[in-house]
């Protein structure tokens, strides 16, 4: 379990990027945290694996405080992939990328090459094996640092930003992978802006604004509350925006899943019918 | 990094922030002048509390200190190696002061300066703007820079990357995975900025005008006769004071 406990942190230069942050995540839960620019979520995921240490307050992981640990022995239980891959990619080769990690913790020659096939093919960068990183597009690349850290298997896996610069085909299937990988136990954790992905992921989210957490429940009934989420500077997803302007005709407010939608659509045109 | 930040331009109103930077300038080279002549420390000390009302009028006081705390450490080496080759307690004190004395002009310079500023000096000295701009882009980006390298080493030690671990040729290999990021970004940011610049016609006229133009005004031409006035009364008090009255 993360527990995150009133936790503020502010940066050297005085900016105060946390004020009294208290979470608590249990294992094989998927969140997904969402907010404005600088409401303070990629400060608050660099805590869970002791990158930043509290100025007040204190984060935990299954019962360790992350003051106790080094952030290499945090980041083998809680990985964490950064916004952008160029902050990370430097091998020559895709497949030395992603034995970066397993190299570090001192993994055996043979689990490597076991791992690293493996998150190769997890995130269908096989044919890039032996290409330079450098010379994939924008969604390649981070699919090369998504899987450098997928490789050690972490037991919390946190991205941020994963679906900046996917199209469509590659979010789908990110999507599919982070689901899989939730129903095989993982705890994921997301930061995203993009409602439209989070809404399809369907995971628990929580609001961010200003350093602090305004709120926190399923998807289906925080992304379709208009107040909340105009307050973390999104808007809600198309879908429940279309029903929630149809609510005159009985329609329920709280849709964010398409299919569910296209049944009740389907149900008050038939009804209409008879 | 954090003694990078003593020398960060931050946009304040000050009268000092106003000074022409050429003006500016001057100053802090009279300054570091007149330091380089004395070897003995109290005209060093006056010299250096000399530069305390700049300090304040600029109110930069808190980055000055973290300027100077950064400059303490080697401060301390050059008074410790002086004491070391056999120099004596005073010279060996004044020497590192006269560091700090250096170390503080140049600071106050340039935390009043913004890069623009010390651009368009450059060009009215008539430095190639080509040059000026190299150089101010350089001074700008070392902060975007600085920022960088924390978020990739951050990305590193995240997957387990220990940079103080291993004998002494280990822990240089462990920047390898730092540098290349950085250098790569780098370069690839200057590329898309003279992508970005050509687009907007830079270069295409032999004769550019500028958005601001300096001006030198009454307070600049104080400030630079009372730094003429500085350097005339040290080379007064190097050269026709005896040694022995200065300690
Ligand atoms: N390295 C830094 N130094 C100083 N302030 C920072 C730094 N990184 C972020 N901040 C500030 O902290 C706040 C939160 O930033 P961040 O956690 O990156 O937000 P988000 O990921 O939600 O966009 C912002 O106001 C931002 O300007
Ligand atoms: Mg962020």
């Amino acid at each position: 379990m993360i527990e995150v406990d009133k936790v503020s942190y502010a940066y050297s230069s005085g900016t105060v990027a946390l004020k009294e942050v208290s979470l608590k995540i249990q294992r094989g839960e998927f969140v997904a945290i969402m907010g404005e620019n600088g409401a303070g979520k990629t400060t608050l995921i660099k805590h869970l694996n002791g990158l930043f240490k509290p100025t007040k307050g204190s984060v935990t992981i299954d019962d360790v405080d992350t003051r106790e640990r080094s952030v290499a022995e945090l980041s083998r239980k809680v990985g964490l992939v950064f916004q952008n891959p160029d902050h990370q990619l430097f091998s020559e080769t895709v497949e030395e990328e992603i034995a970066f990690g397993l190299v570090n913790f001192g993994y055996d020659p043979e689990t490597v090459k076991r791992r690293t096939v493996w998150a190769l093919n997890l995130l269908d960068l096989k044919r890039y094996r032996d290409s330079s990183p450098f010379m994939l597009s924008g969604g390649e690349r981070k699919r090369v640092a998504l899987a450098s850290v997928l490789a050690w298997n972490p037991e919390y896996i946190v991205l941020d930003e994963p679906t900046i610069g996917q199209d469509q085909m590659q979010k789908d299937r990110l999507r599919e992978l982070i689901i899989q990988l939730n129903t095989q136990g993982r705890t994921v954790i997301i930061v995203s802006h993009d409602i439209e992905f989070v809404a399809d992921c369907a995971p628990r989210v929580v609001l961010m604004s200003q350093g602090g957490i305004i709120a926190d429940g399923p998807a289906s009934t925080i992304l379709t509350d208009y107040g909340k989420v105009l307050a973390a500077s999104l808007v809600r997803p198309q879908i429940t925006q279309l029903f929630q302007s149809l609510s005159d005709l009985g329609l329920s407010g709280n849709i964010i899943d398409l299919y569910e939608a296209e049944r009740l659509l389907v149900e008050l045109i038939k009804g209409d019918k008879l | 990094m954090r003694a990078f930040e003593g020398l960060r331009f931050r946009k304040v109103s000050s009268p000092i922030h106003r000074l022409d930077p050429r003006a500016k300038f001057i100053g802090s080279f009279i300054v570091f002048s007149v330091a380089v002549l004395f070897t003995e420390l109290m005209p060093l000390i006056a010299l250096f509390l000399l530069q305390v009302p700049i300090i304040l009028a600029a109110k930069v006081v808190k980055q000055w200190l973290e300027s100077l705390r950064g400059a303490l450490f080697l401060s301390g080496m050059i008074f410790v190696m002086n004491l070391f080759v056999g120099y004596a307690l005073l010279y060996s004190a004044a020497m590192s002061f006269r560091f700090l004395t250096l170390v503080a002009s140049f600071s106050w310079f340039f935390l009043t300066t913004s890069p623009d500023d010390l651009g368009l000096a450059l060009e009215r000295s008539r430095v190639p703007y080509e040059l000026c701009f190299a150089f101010t882009t350089a001074v700008r980006f070392v902060p975007v820079l600085a920022d960088e390298a924390q978020t990739i080493i951050d990305a590193q030690r995240s997957r387990g990357l220990e940079l103080d671990r291993g004998d002494i040729l280990k822990r240089i290999r462990n920047y390898i995975p730092i540098l290349i990021p950085l250098i790569v970004n780098a370069i690839r940011r200057s590329l898309e900025l003279a992508e970005a610049m050509e687009s907007r016609a830079f270069g295409s006229e032999a004769e550019r005008t500028s958005l601001h133009v300096l001006e030198m005004r009454t307070f600049d031409y104080v400030f630079i006769i009372l730094a003429v006035v500085l350097l005339f009364v040290a080379l007064y008090v190097r050269f026709f004071i005896p040694f022995q009255w200065i300690i």
